[in-house]
């Protein structure tokens, strides 16, 4: 277990490195400088410019940035300054980062709870009407792009309604945190049903649920415990990936429910080609996305206990 | 991007293909009946693959040719028939059919013509990611060693970025956003999936004894590749590159939602722009939207209906 874990972590080494120089690279490397930027239509003077960016070490060697630049974030957790604000990029991070957590770790329960409670339902009924229904239902979800749920949801829930807050102003209240959240939470959500009916109804021919069931226990514990532990498998491996996936989409709906998180920040740092700010952030995702992907491989060996990491 | 296919690509093994008749085959006789001889005898009673095909095809004909479906200019605007002016639902396929925008465009127009953004984007980003991520995936899976291992770290670099943020910094640096340009982001982070996909199943195929045969008989790696591997790997590539096709034209939407799409006439376009008039023209966005859910809703019925023609297991 304890050398898995650490040859994990040393492949994790190069994919983060690389992932980091990729955005790093497309970030500086393409056209637009954020600190000509600072300076609207009317465009600074040479020197001020040639200061700024000397200031900001924009004027080195592209990879001798990236070294400088990670330098700083394992040496001193310092992911650089954004150029527009002068923060230090951890400052505003630490503005938005709680935000987006409450609001993609809601998404992540309704995902689990709905994505599984609709998968398992159909999976049970595979092939009846309920699965069908379940089947199209879940279709629909997946082909509504999630910019047009929101628009959609906010029309007619808050204006047409008023059941619900159009924007979200207090993004510690629950109650307004919902509606975003469902939309945040739509299609990943249709996806855990699916695999969870599909890995459902394929284990649901299984030996051991024949055998779990001729030796008399109750229908309840033969599907909670005998049939869903077997067949977490896959949606475990999708939600492991999803997180990442669900920090990255908070871009659309917190733009549309007037959020101040992650997502709205990261916009911005895009529009205004804000390096700095765009790559600590990505870092961060990117940082998620591996530890999310390696908890999932231990979570393998504690669903199946023939697969052991030796 | 999301991955529907994960846990169900490998149920189109390729042991269940007939390994004498690895090229698609009409189904003639009952006795040697290929794969492809049976799914496309599945398929053809299946109302849903019929229904999306139907879909497919109206959207091409749109597609090439706007003009049989409207009269409209999607560009013109007449102010005086600014968004206040209601869809007219009895006149069917005229301008005013469902109602203009802000600037007094025809809706139907621009629906019509908007289809052109979204089947382009969708068709080109799928060719480029199957061809890129199928040559990776074939030659990481034939090779193995070390060759694999460097093409999955690759693979793993790209795919750690989030899609969206990706193609969102790739397209801010271009202000001519051609569908090209467009094609060209999506694909730059969407072959990873097909590179995953395709390397699985070579890794399947290789060891199968036809293909060891074929090595013993002294064949050359392309022609082993591409004649004995290839064949028998591509129904779970057709499978997840259908439904991709239906996530980039989503994908290509949300981008123009986000300002960082296509220029000129596009769903996403112009569901954006009506996103901010719902609460007193609902039409301008919904009506865009309908068509966007329908396309991608047709492409990914059929990805589904086509895998379960080719899983052996759901026959």
């Amino acid at each position: 277990m304890g050398r898995y874990v650490a040859r994990r972590l040393l492949q994790m080494i190069p994919v983060f490195f690389g992932t980091t120089l990729l955005i790093f690279l497309m970030v500086y490397a393409l056209p637009g400088d954020p600190v000509r930027g600072l300076f609207g239509d009317k465009g600074g003077s040479p020197q001020v410019i040639a200061a700024l960016r000397h200031q900001y070490g924009l004027d080195q060697n592209i990879f001798v940035q990236y070294f400088n630049y990670m330098k700083g974030i394992i040496l001193h957790a310092d992911f650089g300054t954004q150029i527009a604000s002068g923060r230090p990029v951890t400052d505003v991070l630490g503005d938005a980062f709680p935000v987006t957590l409450r609001l993609g770790g809601f998404a992540f329960a309704i995902e689990i709870v709905l994505g599984v409670g609709l998968g398992v339902y159909a999976g049970l009924r595979a092939g009846r009407a309920a699965d069908t229904a379940v089947l199209l239902f879940t279709l629909l979800l997946i082909s509504v792009p999630v910019f047009v749920l929101g628009f959609i949801l906010q029309w007619i829930f808050a204006d047409e309604l008023q059941w619900l807050e159009p924007n979200v102003n207090d993004a510690s209240n629950y109650g307004q945190l919902l509606m975003p959240a469902i939309v945040l939470a739509t299609a990943s959500l249709a996806y855990v049903s699916r695999l969870t009916r599909t890995s459902i109804a394929e284990n649901m021919r299984a030996d051991y649920v024949r055998t779990a069931i001729a030796k008399g226990l109750p229908r309840r514990r033969v599907v909670t415990v005998h049939l869903m532990r077997n067949s977490m498998i896959p949606v475990v491996t999708y939600l492991g990936t999803d997180i990442g996936g669900l920090l990255g989409g908070a871009v659309i709906t917190e733009g549309i429910f007037n959020i101040q998180g992650i997502g709205g920040t990261i916009y911005q740092s895009i529009i205004r080609r804000e390096g700095t700010t765009l790559v600590g952030l990505v870092t961060i995702l990117v940082l998620v996305y591996l530890v999310a992907s390696l908890l999932v491989d231990l979570l393998y060996a504690v669903l199946d206990p023939r697969i052991r990491y030796a | 991007m999301p991955d529907m296919t994960k846990s169900d690509t490998a149920t189109a093994e390729p042991d269940s293909v007939d390994a004498a008749t690895p090229a698609p085959q009409p189904a003639k006789s009952e006795k040697t009946r290929s794969l492809w001889g049976d799914a496309w005898q599945d398929l053809r009673r299946n109302k849903i693959f019929l229904i999306s095909s139907v879909l497919i095809v109206l959207l091409l004909l749109i597609t090439f040719f706007p003009g049989w479906f409207t009269s409209g200019n999607p560009a013109y605007g007449d102010l005086s028939k600014h968004y206040l002016q209601k869809p007219q639902l009895g006149k069917v396929f005229s301008t005013e059919w469902l109602g203009y925008d802000q600037q007094g465009r025809s809706v139907y127009a621009r629906l019509i013509y908007g289809a052109r953004a979204s089947i382009a984007v969708g068709f080109g980003t799928t060719f480029a990611v199957t061809i890129v991520g199928g040559l990776v995936g074939m030659i990481a899976g034939y090779f193995g060693g070390i060759v694999d291992s460097v093409l999955s770290r690759l693979v793993d670099v790209f795919f750690g970025i989030p899609f969206l943020l990706g193609t969102m910094v790739t397209l801010n640096s271009f202000p001519e956003r051609t569908a090209w340009v467009v094609i060209g982001a999506l694909s730059f982070f969407g072959w990873t999936q097909l590179a995953r996909v395709m390397r699985g199943a070579v890794i399947t195929t290789k060891q199968s004894d036809y293909v060891q045969a074929a090595k013993a008989l002294g064949a050359s790696t392309p022609r082993i590749l591409f004649r004995h591997i290839l064949p028998n790997t591509l129904a779970p590539v057709i499978v997840v590159a259908t439904i991709s096709l239906g996530v980039y034209i989503g994908s290509e939407a949300t981008l123009s939602f986000l300002g960082l799409g296509l220029n000129g006439v596009s769903w996403g376009n112009d569901i954006s722009d009506g996103g901010s008039s719902i609460r007193i023209a609902q039409w301008i966005m919904l009506y865009p939207s309908i068509m966007l859910t329908i396309t991608v809703l047709a492409f990914i019925m059929l990805g589904e209906a086509v895998r379960n023609a080719l899983d052996p297991k759901t026959r």
